[in-house]
């Protein structure tokens, strides 16, 4: 039974017979990992909480058959304990651990790896809005798994942008004379969003108005929903109210049916703008990640292998690593 | 493979959670094996648990009336509910004999990626329990994972509207654990939910 080292992040887990769980994990050398972590759900298991998910551990299991079985685990860190302080990022980092588990189907990467990594350390942090991160990790985690979208250049025939219909069958933004008929036009400031989160250019995405954001959400999700074939469960209840919280109330609410907290709108709703489009975005932004891929112009919605070359994230120590922004 | 109503018996006995093919053939031949009287006691209990035990129209734990034991019982504290993810977590807290008060089950927790959000919770009905002002102290005792803590949160944040206390169980070292295997996130708590035992 051949052991293994590695460091990994919890993706989700599953209740297994009387006190154990299986782990989904996304790890540094050895991709997806299904594991069996024994006993882990006793009061008094000396894994403790350190197999949640969105936990950071160097695990050490030994392969078997179907499972490999977890034997030791250290926290290197614990993001799940402040992410599930913080609902919006809890909803917000759920969608991106669901989306790692589909992107890395077969085979994880490194640089899928990094990218979860550094966009649950900002979530952790409250570095930027949770629905910014969700979105900004779902274009550059589809961006490595081969589907880049474009939102300058038409993403059929590459002729130079700006263009105003966005079709995520069709890639990103495409020339007018390719558009399908219903296609949905999106503002500029919408594409200005959307070019500013796949690049890391956190200022122009923040400063945005909300209605773009809104709508860049739609487009995000929109697409994210088309590449990964299946829908993420988890989208729909993205909870974007933001960080702000209801005061106390000095008198109680009156009797009778209650509200609970909004839910977010569909996002395909919002991906039927139709105001003029005067200036996409550029994806490629003098201050994008480092854990970002450089961005063809145009790119077609053919998969397309990442080459190991473009992981320029720094190896090392996750604790050391720059987030994704 | 058997034949006829034997192989019935054991695919339904394959169905149950954690039971595989090789169990489920066990314990259809210890059925089979069994006195009759033995086999009857079991089926009538199988049928009577279907038919008699519901869901608590008020609290949703486990009753074979309307109402529950607990919510039948008038010498509960009216004023104090506590909220669990599921019916066992009450059967779990009344063995400390420590609680008097009400339950809530929920009936799961949040879990975005099993596709459950709060509205398929009885988040709803816990809030018009709370409508008519009589409680005044909420105690969220979802499970201490990710879920159960999410679950709190939002609930915290939902409550934060209302004029009653609302408080967390503590969470810290198990009974009978060593503390050099503590995991980072249960010391922290330990720490910050520490007891004066006597103050100087």
């Amino acid at each position: 039974m051949p052991l293994y080292r590695d460091e990994a992040v919890v993706l989700r887990t599953h209740k297994l017979g009387e006190a154990d769980r299986i782990l989904t994990m996304l790890t540094r050398q050895h991709g997806k990992v299904r594991a069996v972590a024994k006993g882990v759900r006793r009061t008094s298991s000396r894994f403790g909480s350190r197999l949640e998910p969105f936990m950071v551990a160097d695990v050490q299991c030994y392969e078997g058959r179907n499972l490999d079985t977890i034997t030791q685990a250290e926290s290197l860190a614990s993001y799940g304990a402040t992410i599930a302080g913080d609902y919006g990022a809890f909803t917000a980092a759920s969608a991106m651990v669901e989306a790692a588990d589909r992107l890395t189907e077969d085979e994880g990467s490194l640089q899928q790896y990094l990218l979860l990594v550094g966009a649950l350390r900002s979530l952790s942090r409250s570095e930027h809005e949770a629905g910014l991160t969700l979105d900004s990790y779902l274009l550059r985690a589809l961006s490595i798994a081969g589907w880049a979208p474009s939102f300058v250049d038409c993403a059929v025939t590459g002729a130079p942008g700006p263009h105003r219909y966005f079709v995520p069958q069709l890639g990103g933004v495409v020339a007018d004379e390719v558009a399908p008929p219903g296609a949905a036009r999106l503002d500029a400031g919408t594409l200005d969003v959307l070019g500013a989160l796949l690049a890391g250019d956190w200022p122009v995405a923040e400063e945005a108005p909300e209605r773009s954001r809104a709508q860049a959400s739609g487009a995000v999700a929109a697409y994210a929903q088309f590449h990964l074939e299946r829908g993420l469960r988890s989208l729909q209840h993205v909870d974007r109210s933001g960080p702000e919280l209801p005061r106390r109330a000095s008198v109680r609410p009156p009797i009778g049916p209650v509200d609970l907290l909004p839910v977010p709108t569909d996002p395909a709703a919002t991906d039927r703008a139709d105001a003029p489009v005067a200036r996409p975005a550029s994806p490629g932004r003098a201050d994008a990640s480092p854990e970002t891929p450089a961005q063809p112009a145009g790119i077609s919605i053919a998969r397309v292998a990442a080459s190991p070359t473009t992981a320029a994230a720094p190896a090392g120590h996750p604790e050391h690593q720059e987030p994704p922004a | 493979m058997y034949e006829g109503i034997i192989q019935d018996l054991i695919d339904e006995l394959g169905r149950l959670p954690g039971i595989g093919p090789k169990s489920a053939q066990r314990i259809a031949f210890h059925i089979l094996q069994n006195p009759s009287a033995d086999v009857n006691r079991l089926a009538e209990v199988l049928v009577k648990v279907k038919e008699q035990v519901r869901f608590c129209a008020r609290c949703g734990n486990v009753a074979d009336q309307e109402l529950c034991g607990v919510c039948r019982d008038p010498r509960r504290l009216q004023t104090v509910i506590c909220v669990v993810e599921e019916a066992k977590d009450v059967v779990a807290i009344e063995r400390t004999r420590e609680f008097r008060g009400l339950y809530h089950v929920l009936g799961g927790a949040i879990s975005p990626i099993d596709g459950i959000g709060p509205d398929d919770l009885s988040i709803r009905e816990l809030l018009q329990r709370l409508a008519d002002g009589e409680v005044t102290e909420v105690i969220l005792a979802t499970d201490p994972n990710l879920e159960g803590e999410a679950t709190a949160t939002y609930l915290s944040r939902l409550l934060r509207t209302y004029d009653l206390t609302v408080s967390r169980l503590a969470s810290g070292l198990p009974v009978g654990g060593d503390l050099e295997y503590a995991d980072e996130v249960t010391l922290g708590r330990a720490f910050e939910g520490r007891r004066v035992i006597e103050r100087g």
